[in-house]
């Protein structure tokens, strides 16, 4: 619904807030990797780098960064893969991002039907 | 309304997750627009569903069907999510998708390693509806059809004729408001996935076909 603070945003900020950099690799952060900071915000540092080590205090999936931070998803993993490298945050990837050729194990696809059961 | 970046927060809005929550696992529900996806996730989810954004540009080439936006530098997908804690290590998250063909490139990327899918039917608008039955189709996603009922419309044999889904494909009416329906569809969606699909032992009970 309410889209309107992302679209007025432009394009050159976002070009300024990724240094100029596109096309993070998609595979290395999906949208539902779970993101957990590993450090507080330093003095200095870039103003979004600090918004998501305030966001991710506990574990925040990459697409809640994105709602959070009000940037586009492919922005936001840039800005991670940043603070991945310099050790800032630490991913938990899903868990099908490894196991995707046999499919979702027995026991998460019995325990989400017990969790949707109990709604 | 959800702030801009440059407003500091020290605490987000929504719950926090558990601090051993690590295994997050997604299910997409796509529909054309107004269908109700976003009501169906919020009917579910434990937080008010949230609102981002993703931006193609060329560097979403090379996955497949470029050809639909090769006149366009860049396209803009809207999308809502919710969340479902299972527990506590596992988080299932809702996303509602656009159905159009333009938005592919952000499906591509809820769809991979994805549950499975809903497809959201207006029995108005059905034909919104092939484009993505034809996509999770050819992803090999399995999926379930489910018919926001908005009246009195087709019976659900008449729609799936529309659609031309196979009869393994479980066919279910819902109302999207509703937490009991919106859940009865996900549940179908994971035991249609828990079936024959996915290799675990098939049980009598996991074939939710509809019974009009």
């Amino acid at each position: 619904m309410n889209h309107g603070p992302l679209q007025r945003e432009s394009p050159d900020r976002l070009y300024t807030v990724t240094g100029g950099r596109g096309g993070a690799d998609a595979r290395a952060l999906d949208s539902v990797t779970l993101i957990v900071s590993e450090c507080e915000p330093v003095p200095g540092m870039q103003s979004e780098h600090a918004a998501i080590l305030r966001t991710c205090v506990f574990p925040t999936a990459v697409v809640e960064v994105s709602a959070e931070l009000g940037l586009p998803v492919s922005v936001v993993r840039i800005l991670l893969l940043d603070l991945l490298d310099a050790g800032r945050v630490a991913a938990r990837h899903p868990a099908s991002s490894v196991q995707r050729a046999e499919g979702h194990d027995p026991e998460t696809l019995k325990q989400v039907l017990l969790a949707l059961q109990r709604l | 309304m959800p702030s801009n970046a440059s407003e500091r927060r020290a605490v987000p809005v929504r719950a926090p997750l558990a601090t051993t929550a690590d295994n997050a696992l997604k299910i997409v529900v796509v529909g054309g627009f107004g269908v109700g996806k976003t009501t169906l996730v919020g009917s579910v989810s434990e937080m008010r569903p949230l609102s981002t954004e993703e931006v193609m540009t060329q560097a979403g080439a090379g996955v497949d069907d470029i050809s639909a936006v090769r006149d366009k530098r860049t396209t803009t997908a809207a999308f809502d999510f919710g969340r479902i804690t299972i527990d506590e290590r596992r988080v299932l998250y809702l996303f509602g998708a656009p159905g159009q063909k333009r938005f592919w490139f952000l499906w591509n990327q809820l769809f991979t390693g994805s549950l499975g899918a809903v497809v959201l039917v207006d029995t108005d608008r059905v034909r919104d509806s092939w484009y993505a039955i034809d996509r999770l189709e050819h992803h090999r996603t399995p999926f379930v059809v489910a018919v926001n009922r908005f009246g009195p419309g087709p019976g659900l044999a008449e729609v799936r004729r529309a659609l031309d889904v196979s009869d393994r494909v479980p066919l279910v009416d819902c109302d999207a408001r509703s937490r009991e329906s919106s859940r009865d569809v996900l549940v179908t969606l994971v035991q249609h996935v828990s079936g024959p699909v996915h290799g675990s032992a098939p049980t009598s009970a996991s074939t939710p076909e509809d019974t009009p």
